[in-house]
């Protein structure tokens, strides 16, 4: 029997109760909102559960909402089902001050590098992680640079030099 | 290997040899660091070093409209960009509710399964070069060129091509393509001959099964838990496609099977690609024959009928009103998307190859994220050539087909 997006929200509505909330199906894929200390608790049923078996983890990055105070970074996960061929996709948010969240890398290997990706851009502390570096950026950077308060060049500047730019 | 008993860090004598494979290493074919601790010729433990050619596309494509992120998107996997170029406009086709046309969709295909063949091509045939066996690299190589010559019979680049548009192609394709495509498949004279001859070369050849059977072995629940995907996880006996899985493009039109390897080392792996390119071939065909089927007005259609994201001809700018506002607000990126959030993945040539595209409605992506296979997979590339000799782990990373430009977007 295919495995619905509905089947899926009853299981984890079961297992959870209403600490997941924002249940959406942006084109069709389901997507919730976890709290972060139960993302691992999250993660882990979604692996073990005979009918979910949510066992490969296809992709995790962070998002920056900057005016969303207290819940400025969101993790994403994306995983995926291969049996049944289902897809879902949940968020964890945290706070910019103490952007913790507990690392997946126990449950999947591949969450290694895609966590220290996260680390390197958006400063999340993966606690647990066995490796917590820079991955793509130089080690003796600052700062976290898709974070939305470095905002890229603006198209329209004024200020620059048009006689050396052309603009 | 437990006999082996290491001195402890800083100590002023130390039993292995440090060796640095890389960053700018002939063999490593690209620009990755991994420092092996050596036993002799015995690799004790590797810790590899990426990110030499980040050049933040994640940070850049904030900042771009829709048509201006394609550029980036050909600077991941380098040896097939047009894969990586229909990924992208597939990812916005969904985003904006764009519909293509079939002949559009068979068309992509052609295009993205020429991309499949050439970069297995390099793959397989450099796996090749490393094992000592040059030749086989120089025969398919010429079938790379003839490639070429048809990405640019259709945009006018090479390398990093810049193919297509949201909702179809910038222009039809012509004569010259087709026939620069019934070259490469002509039985006798064409790839099929070339790649046969390759495989005679190598598939049964006792030198090369001795160098690659067991070199670099992964199992399919070590390899899912890595996150492999692609032809490495087949490899290891996961059948797992996103054609087959979740068809874009029309795939579903096509009857073409997905390979499997039961060991996942170098060997399967090699096999694997090479009858992925058999079966490219196949979906080539086919999709040639379909677009011929098309007759009159509908032999004519390359692109879906979306004005505000594709660019109209020159000829109806200057004459309609309509045309006109449309080229200034696509050339100016004043298009504003849908707000939404999606996924997309293709089957890249690497493996999954996915687009998280989150749009909060304004002119350009909120966030952009690409799930490159390269990235993900290679983290395990330490434990495959853990014991193994420095010679196969050479060959394990070409086998796993690395492409340093993905690696590192």
């Amino acid at each position: 029997m295919q495995l619905s997006n509905d089947t899926i929200q009853q299981k984890l509505t079961e297992k959870f109760g209403d600490q997941l909330t924002d249940w959406q199906e942006p084109y069709g894929m389901l997507t919730f909102t976890a709290p972060k200390d139960l993302n691992l608790k999250v993660l882990q049923f979604l692996f073990d559960d005979e009918t979910l078996r949510f066992r490969f983890l296809t992709d995790l990055q962070a998002v920056h909402y900057p005016d969303s105070k207290g819940a400025e970074l969101a993790v994403v996960y994306h995983l995926h089902n291969f049996t049944d061929n289902v897809r879902i996709r949940f968020k964890v948010f945290t706070s910019i001050d103490t952007p913790e969240v507990f690392s997946a890398t126990a449950l999947y290997q591949g969450a290694n590098w895609m966590e220290r990706e996260t680390y390197d851009f958006f400063g999340i502390n993966f606690i647990g992680h066995p490796n917590l570096k820079r991955v793509l950026n130089v080690d003796e950077m600052d700062y976290f640079p898709l974070r939305k308060e470095f905002p890229l060049e603006d198209q329209t500047r004024v200020d620059k030099d048009d006689e050396m730019f052309g603009r | 290997m437990s006999e082996h008993i290491l001195l402890p860090e800083g100590s002023l004598e130390k039993e292995t040899t440090t060796l640095n494979l890389g960053p700018t290493h002939p063999a490593t074919h690209g620009v990755f660091q991994n420092i092996l601790e050596l036993d002799g010729e015995r690799i004790m433990k590797a810790t590899s070093t990426v990110g030499y050619i980040h050049r933040a596309f994640e940070k850049i494509a904030e900042r771009r409209p829709l048509y201006q992120i394609t550029p980036l998107t050909d600077r991941l996997n380098y040896c097939s960009s047009p894969l990586n170029n229909m990924g992208w406009h597939l990812t916005c086709e969904k985003l904006l509710g764009v519909s293509t046309p079939k002949r559009v969709d068979y068309l992509r295909i052609i295009i993205m399964e020429l991309a499949r063949i050439s970069d297995h091509l390099i793959c397989n045939s450099i796996v090749g070069v490393d094992s000592g066996a040059y030749s086989g690299f120089l025969y398919l190589m010429q079938f790379r060129e003839l490639i070429y010559e048809i990405y640019e019979e259709v945009c006018g680049s090479r390398l990093t091509t810049n193919i297509g548009r949201i909702g179809g192609f910038e222009r039809n394709f012509t004569n010259t393509a087709f026939e620069k495509l019934e070259k490469f498949l002509d039985d006798k004279h064409g790839y099929p001959a070339q790649l046969k001859e390759f495989e005679n070369l190598f598939t049964r050849n006792r030198i090369f099964m001795e160098r690659t059977i067991g070199c670099g072995p992964i199992s399919a629940e070590r390899a899912m838990n890595y996150g492999f995907t692609g032809p490495n996880l087949r490899a290891a006996g996961v059948d797992y496609d996103v054609r087959v899985h979740t068809p874009y493009s029309s795939y579903q039109d096509f009857e073409f099977s997905i390979p499997v390897g039961s060991t996942g080392d170098c060997y399967d792996r090699f096999l694997v690609r090479n009858e992925e390119m058999w079966q490219s071939l196949s979906i080539i065909k086919q999709a040639y024959k379909k677009v011929q089927e098309f007759k009159g007005a509908e032999a004519e259609v390359y692109h879906a009928d979306t004005p505000a994201y594709y660019l109209p001809p020159k000829s109806d700018v200057y004459t309609k009103m309509e045309a006109l506002i449309y080229h200034f607000k696509i050339v100016m990126g004043e298009i504003e998307m849908p707000a939404g959030e999606v996924y997309n993945a293709i089957e890249g040539a690497n493996g999954e190859l996915g687009y998280y595209l989150i749009s909060d409605g304004g002119r350009t992506p909120y966030r952009l994220h690409f799930r490159r296979p390269c990235f993900i997979y290679y983290q395990a590339y330490p434990e495959l050539i853990q014991g193994g000799m420095l010679s196969d782990a050479v060959i394990t990373m070409s086998s796993l087909n690395l492409i340093a430009g993905e690696l590192d977007a």
